[in-house]
């Protein structure tokens, strides 16, 4: 991931904070990612976010799980050890449904949860840039991604105007890095103060 | 808003040509089937109209099971189509009074020329002399027990189906945001639960479906018979939500409601699989005989395409079909689903009665369709008159603003 310029605007009221998504959307500006204490419900169809393709991905993984269950046990039982089970024949298909059903929920979820981990850019161990200290408590962040073109005060001026409480501008790493909470952040001189 | 419902005629038509049609086939298996000499033809009679009265109550039934459980957990998604409910649930006396006449006849009249009642040979059989295991379930395998719990379960299930849309018709003339009623819908909720879970859930598909094969037994048939009323109940509830949405009505009701429902059907799929397996896979590994004779019939004999065909619409077709969110969220794909979820699970009631009244002459032909018409168009008179009865939108429920913001 790479270091990058953010407006960052704080709001106290997520009445004020719709208009202001649609308002910021219609100027142009690329929202990089809201934070809110709870789940707003709306909120992504207002920032215009696209329905995730993580079940997809969770029928793949079900799918795997599914198919090294069968493909294991078929292959112990009936070519590499088999053994006779109280007379059922080798390959006992309804014997091994639930394992295969218990793997195919154990890769769904396991695959589900570590690709969500990806997508959102969490992980236990990993630390993200914190936007402001209160975003889990009772303010709702939104942060807006800059370039070299933008201009500062305008960005933060029109975020003001939308019913920001705080603005700042801040240089952050966007995506997740190795390290601890108690060690500084590698980029810490870029934000004097 | 458009909340009354009037009956369309082609709907009334058609519920009335499907009512002639159970009727001509009912008269036409009295004069073909009652009237013979051959055993197997007169069981047969009798046996269609006990899968098919058996069905039709339980899966009405679960109306009023889907509006208890949801009271009773505060549930207001329900709200925009609880009319709908309320109406199939108001008419489960119908089908019980006509399930009621046909258990009574089947244990007292039904006989064959050697005197025994073949479809439950526990009213003539349990004796010392002629069949030991049954004489040793005469406890609770004899007409006393039985006419007890039909009565029984078929009165409470009527009463409360009219209770429920009663107290609701009275909550609309109630004060606004009154919780009397809200409060006497809960503890009616609680009191319905335990019925029907001493009823549908434990004893009565024992008696009425399992005790054809009086031999065999197993203990959580109950739940399996239950499963497979709850998806088709609520395949049905769908069925007339679409209906009525198709006919304007029923605005409060959106795709969020919708895809509740075909969460539903898709869920309780997956759930009676795995009844159905637990009991299959049990047997299957066990090999006691006593337990394997009821697959032998079933899977190996000839009703061997019925038991693969039950497997494959009502677990392969849901679970493919349903399981992507959009598929829950189209109105085509619900509607036919849960179509196909009411003929599978018609089939799986079929293939849990025949086998043993039966044995190997099973026949699906124009008497099996034609008594299942009939209780479709008994179905949909009774549903539809009730619906115009009131108000499609519960305007005084207490959980109105709730369904109207539900998200799925």
């Amino acid at each position: 991931m790479a270091i990058k310029k953010f407006a960052v605007a704080a709001y106290d009221d997520e009445d004020v904070l719709f208009p202001a998504v649609s308002k910021v959307r219609h100027s142009g500006y690329k929202i990089h990612d809201i934070y809110t204490p709870f789940a707003v419900h709306g909120l992504d169809e207002a920032m215009g976010l696209k329905t995730t393709d993580l079940h997809i991905a969770g029928f793949i993984y079900g799918l795997c799980g599914t198919s090294t269950a069968v493909g294991f046990i078929s292959w112990i039982y009936t070519s590499d050890w088999p053994i006779n089970y109280g007379g059922k024949p080798h390959f006992a298909l309804p014997a091994w449904v639930p394992i295969t059903f218990e793997l195919t929920v154990l890769f769904a979820a396991v695959g589900m949860t570590l690709t969500m981990c990806y997508l959102n850019q969490i992980m236990p161990g990993v630390k993200k840039h914190v936007f402001h200290p209160r975003q889990s408590d009772d303010m709702f962040v939104m942060a807006i991604e800059l370039n070299n073109h933008t201009s500062e005060e305008a960005v933060l001026a029109f975020l003001r105007s939308t019913g920001a409480k705080e603005v700042n501008v801040q240089v952050a790493e966007s995506g997740w890095w190795y390290g601890r909470w108690d060690k500084k952040e590698p980029y810490e001189a870029l934000n004097p103060g | 808003m458009n909340d009354r419902f009037e009956i369309p005629s082609r709907l009334r038509n058609t519920s009335l040509i499907l009512i002639c049609l159970g009727v001509a086939a009912l008269i036409g298996g009295i004069a073909t089937l009652l009237m013979s000499h051959d055993d197997v033809a007169r069981a047969r009679f009798w046996a269609v109209l006990l899968h098919d009265s058996v069905f039709f109550t339980l899966i009405s039934t679960v109306s009023i099971f889907i509006m208890a459980a949801t009271s009773l957990a505060h549930g207001g998604w329900i709200t925009a189509y609880r009319r709908v409910t309320e109406a199939i649930g108001a008419n489960v006396w119908i089908f019980a009074t006509i399930s009621g006449i046909i258990l009574l006849m089947i244990v007292f009249t039904f006989r064959d020329a050697h005197g025994v009642n073949t479809i439950y040979k526990w009213v003539t059989e349990a004796e010392p002399g002629k069949d030991k295991v049954l004489f040793g379930k005469k406890a609770f395998l004899n007409p006393g027990m039985f006419v007890g719990f039909t009565i029984a379960a078929l009165g409470l299930w009527s009463f409360f189906g009219r209770k429920f849309r009663a107290m609701s018709i009275a909550q609309e003339s109630a004060p606004k945001n009154d919780t009397k009623i809200f409060w006497k819908v809960f503890r009616m909720s609680g009191l319905f639960l335990l019925v029907y879970a001493l009823t549908q859930m434990s004893t009565v598909p024992w008696l009425w479906i399992m005790s054809v094969q009086p031999h065999w037994y197993s203990t959580l048939f109950s739940w399996y018979t239950f499963a497979s009323a709850f998806v088709s109940g609520m395949s049905l509830i769908l069925l007339w939500v679409v209906y009525l949405k198709n006919q304007g009505n029923l605005e409060l009701v959106t795709k969020e409601h919708m895809h509740d429902l075909g969460k539903f059907m898709f869920a309780f799929s997956v759930f009676w699989t795995y009844l159905w397996f637990s009991q299959y896979m049990l047997i299957w590994y066990a090999n006691i005989p006593d337990e394997t004779v009821y697959f032998k019939l079933r899977q190996q004999g000839p009703y061997s395409i019925i038991f693969y065909s039950n497997f494959i619409i009502n677990f392969v077709m849901p679970i493919l079909i349903l399981m992507a969110r959009p598929s829950k969220r189209n109105y085509f794909t619900l509607t036919f689903m849960a179509m196909v979820i009411i003929f599978g699970h018609w089939l799986d009631y079929y293939q849990m009665i025949m086998p043993g009244v039966l044995g190997e002459h099973w026949h699906i032909n124009w008497y099996e369709i034609g008594i299942f018409m009939g209780f479709v168009g008994i179905l949909i008179f009774a549903v539809s008159r009730t619906l115009t009865q009131s108000s499609l939108v519960p305007n005084n429920n207490l959980f109105l603003k709730e369904t109207v913001i539900h998200i799925s």
